[in-house]
């Protein structure tokens, strides 16, 4: 890792596809800067991608990366970061892809505490399939598969991760360029599964949850008297219905990885050229 | 006197079965004989019929035969259900003393003995060693020393103490003596014992032991019968090597972090039953697209759907061959003996990484759940290579680089393998992706990178065909005009089949095909013969249809589809009937 890595290393030689607009653009700047922050370089960080516009960020970034299949993000960030300890595992996807197909997998990976770091681009809407209703829409918000809105309440991701045993919970702008890359980057530094929503606005296809509607209904916790390693403060904020917060809501300072709990140590792609030296006693158990 | 001796106990699941039968298996295997396990369970924990049936004889055995010679029977049903293989020298064991077995139905021409299983073991320190008094009971009518079976229980139960295993014992000798003192008969059998030394284990014991001879370090799954073994096993022992074990949450996520560790450029697998095979599918294809070498086990087991998951059968052949949208190349290995398990789970990691490609490992569930006896050679550790193909490091990233000094881990070769570099090599950062992309790994829809990239993803299969050995293991007579073919767990059971076949004279030319994508080319074997025979644990002839693809002649077909595996007798039977049929037709 050198010191002298800026946010840029991170950039692919790709252009984005998005639209013009888009809040990805944002969130993805946001995640090279923390990258960048944090002492990391595209040779020992590795990006993992749902699907959707949100999962196109690794094309559009440098790294070591993996673009899966829909929903599967975070069991593949956790063998990557498990098999590789040394690396910055970071898992990128949209709302569809991680509280949707992959809601299962949230609650476990939130719950198995690898140390890696989860940037769900929220923007309550199925962009790439062009604007069909997500798990975070509003319940009256029409779309082309809920012409008079899906007529159930959203998901809250935040509520979810904490009834899941968060060691840590985040909420982010994605055009508050500086609050939402120091959001990322706490969530990278932080031990164990750093897991941020970011608000990422689709300007195609949801006209509700605009960057003009976040921008008004935005409350910044680092001008409230709110402190993350409180719980119960965390809890009464994550269920405040009517408020988008923005910032670490959540903290356990006590949190210990799960590679820590079990054991888990070395680079795993270093083996021997043949079996391992005691490997004959594993014939002998049978004995 | 017999040496062939084929002994069972059954129950209630719950009776401890399973673990008393595997206590015999273990005392007969120290004593210098070859064992071969089969289990008749349901699918359920408490309640319902389980039997561990142990044949053992001083010659390796590869299968079961319609023949019990000592039962010991837990329930009246154990008795009910093996009627038809007691014989009039069998023995079979009881408890008399509990009411429920009190007016037990033997038949007229077997030998009952009714021992005090239960009062014995309270005698003995507990209740709970009735299976204990049995066994020694059983060692008395076999003739076979109770030494043998007290090294079994040091190692069943010298965890838990010395007092146990001195009770445990003692339970033996007081089932030992009751024979002796209360039946003044001479039983058929008397069985030998050697000095050979062997090891005993499963088909999933030996793909979770190749799995860390081969150097493998990560595994996830999610547990399902029969596989969950092979999770069992490397749980607790892969640590010793620096490598871990994850129980994910269901198959997808199992498959999608074995890929992930793969990436990281561990050796990784994941392990499952043909309904966890329809849950991985979707990632199979990525696994394949993105060119990450990955080992899928599947212990079939009998399906659709739950179908039944306790039972025997070989139906998942096609999903694995053909299941993907998409056209996927890989590799599909189908273990055909317990060591073959061991060999061909080393050869799978191999295969993987050198073609960078998924591989199926596809087993069954009539050798996954057997014990069998091998000399311990057979597991030899010095023999194991590893072969992690084409990886590079920092120092020859370069050769692999794009005029902009991008790295190409895509890049279409002669051979179809690229460039490989784990993750955190300098100067090789790139993506990979389930899209079609260019050598960088970048998304794209050009026509001409499009076929290019399909050609050189299939050319590795041709490569495989080109530069590895797929032939199959030939057994028999090879100058006979008939030609049996299967795949998978039948090969034991034919191995034997031929030697009944040979008694009546019936000669046999056997091939027992474990590479089933890539695979040989049988064109000129098929053709050679006069008639040719498919066998498998299977109603539609899954492999025979494929050989009928590949040699366009027509073959005969045996199929069992009935939950158990086949047994020698009864395939020689079969075959002896589809040539008869073939001449008086
Ligand atoms: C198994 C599967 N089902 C459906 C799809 C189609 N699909 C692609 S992206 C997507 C939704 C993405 O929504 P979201 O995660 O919110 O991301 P966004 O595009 O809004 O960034 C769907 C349904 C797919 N690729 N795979
Ligand atoms: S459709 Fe929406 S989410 Fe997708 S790129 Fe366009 S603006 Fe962004």
């Amino acid at each position: 890792m050198s010191s002298d890595v800026r946010f840029t290393d991170f950039k692919s030689d790709k252009q984005p596809t998005w639209c013009p607009g888009c809040g990805d653009f944002g969130t993805m700047n946001g995640m090279m800067k923390a990258l960048a922050e944090t002492g990391n370089d595209p040779d020992n960080t590795f990006v993992v991608a749902g699907i959707g516009c949100s999962g196109k960020i690794g094309t559009f970034m440098h790294s070591y990366a993996i673009h899966g299949v829909h929903g599967r993000a975070l069991p593949v960030g956790t063998g990557v970061k498990l098999a590789n300890p040394d690396l910055e595992v970071m898992v990128a996807g949209g709302d569809g892809d991680g509280y949707s197909i992959g809601a299962g997998h949230f609650i476990h990976a939130v719950r198995r505490n690898v140390d890696m770091s989860y940037v769900v681009m929220d923007n309550r809407i199925y962009g790439l399939t062009k604007g069909q209703a997500s798990p975070t829409s509003r319940e009256d918000f029409e779309t082309s598969t809920t012409p008079e809105g899906p007529k159930q309440p959203p998901v809250n991701p935040l509520a979810l991760a904490l009834s899941a045993g968060a060691t840590f919970i985040a909420q982010s702008f994605s055009t508050d360029a500086r609050r939402h890359a120091e959001i990322v980057q706490k969530a990278i530094e932080h031990d164990g599964f750093g897991f941020v929503n970011v608000f990422s606005p689709c300007v195609t296809f949801n006209d509700v949850d605009t960057y003009d509607y976040f921008r008004d209904a935005i409350v910044d916790l680092a001008d409230e008297d709110h402190d993350s390693n409180d719980y119960d403060a965390a809890k009464e904020k994550i269920l405040d219905a009517d408020k988008e917060y923005q910032g670490v809501i959540y903290q356990d300072e006590d949190s210990v990885p799960y590679s820590e709990l079990h054991g888990i140590e070395g680079n795993m792609s270093e083996i021997p050229d043949g079996a391992p030296e005691d490997a004959m006693d594993l014939v002998r158990e049978f004995y | 006197m017999m040496q062939d001796l084929n002994w069972a106990i059954g129950g209630e699941a719950g009776d401890g079965i399973d673990s008393t039968g595997k206590i015999f298996a273990q005392a007969l295997s120290r004593a210098g004989r070859h064992v071969f396990t089969s289990k008749d369970f349901a699918s359920r924990i408490r309640g319902g019929y389980t039997a561990y049936k142990i044949r053992s004889s001083t010659d390796q055995v590869e299968s079961v035969v319609d023949r019990l010679d000592i039962l010991v029977a837990l329930t009246q049903r154990t008795i009910d259900e093996n009627l038809d293989e007691l014989h009039e020298d069998s023995v079979i064991i009881y408890d008399g003393e509990r009411t429920e077995m009190e007016d037990v139905d033997i038949p007229g021409e077997m030998i009952g003995l009714s021992v005090p299983l239960r009062r014995l073991a309270e005698d003995a320190g507990g209740a709970i060693m009735q299976n204990t008094v049995a066994l020694g009971a059983a060692c008395e009518v076999a003739q076979f020393p109770i030494e043998n079976l007290d090294s079994a229980l040091d190692k069943k139960f010298g965890a838990k103490g010395e007092a146990i295993v001195e009770n445990n014992k003692e339970a033996a000798r007081l089932g030992e003596e009751y024979v002796q003192e209360e039946y003044d008969h001479d039983f058929a059998y008397d069985i030998e014992t050697t000095d050979n030394d062997y090891v005993l284990l499963n088909g999933d014991e030996a793909i979770g032991m190749g799995a860390l001879a081969a150097g493998c370090r990560f595994y996830s799954g999610y547990p399902i019968t029969p596989a969950t073994n092979v999770m069992e096993y490397l749980m607790g022992r892969i640590q010793h090597f620096g490598g871990t074990v994850v129980q994910a949450e269901d198959e997808l996520s199992a498959i999608n972090m074995a890929l992930g560790a793969a990436r990281a450029g561990a050796r990784s697998m994941t392990a499952t039953s043909g309904p966890g095979i329809d849950l991985m599918t979707e990632t199979f294809g990525l696994v394949a697209q993105s060119e990450t070498p990955l080992v899928i086990v599947d212990v079939m087991r009998s399906g659709p759907s739950t179908g039944m998951p306790t039972k025997q059968e070989q139906g998942d052949l096609n999903m694995t061959l053909y299941g993907g949208h998409g056209e996927i190349p890989r590799f599909v290995v189908a273990p055909t003996t317990v060591s073959e398990c061991f060999q061909k789970t080393i050869e799978a990691f191999n295969f993987a990484e050198k073609y960078q490609t998924p591989v199926f490992l596809l087993a069954d569930l009539a050798m996954a759940v057997t014990e069998q006896t091998f000399s311990p050679e057979e597991f030899d550790m010095d023999a194991v290579e590893v072969d992690r193909g084409k990886i590079v490091d920092e120092n020859d990233i370069e050769a692999w680089t794009d005029e902009q000094g991008r790295f190409q881990p895509h890049f279409p070769t002669a051979d179809g393998i690229s460039p490989r570099a784990f993750p955190g090599t300098t100067g090789g950062a790139h993506m990979s992706t389930g899209l079609e992309h260019n050598s960088l790994g970048r998304r794209t829809e050009d026509t001409e990178t499009r076929v290019e990239q399909v050609d050189k993803r299939n050319r590795k299969v041709e490569t495989a065909e080109e530069k590895e050995d797929l032939s199959p293991r030939e057994f028999g007579d090879s100058d006979s005009d008939t030609l049996v073919i299967s795949w998978g767990s039948n090969e034991g059971p034919m191995r034997e089949a031929l030697g009944f076949l040979e008694d009546d004279d019936v000669s046999v030319r056997f091939l027992s095909v474990p590479y089933i994508f890539p695979r040989p080319d049988l064109t000129e074997d098929v053709e050679a013969a006069d008639e040719v025979i498919v066998v498998e644990c299977n109603e539609t002839g899954q492999f025979a249809n494929v050989i009928e693809h590949d040699t366009l002649t027509r073959v005969e077909r045996i199929n069992k589809y009935n939950g158990i595996r086949f047994k020698a007798d009864e395939l020689a039977d079969e075959i002896k009937a589809k040539l008869g049929e073939e001449v008086t037709a």
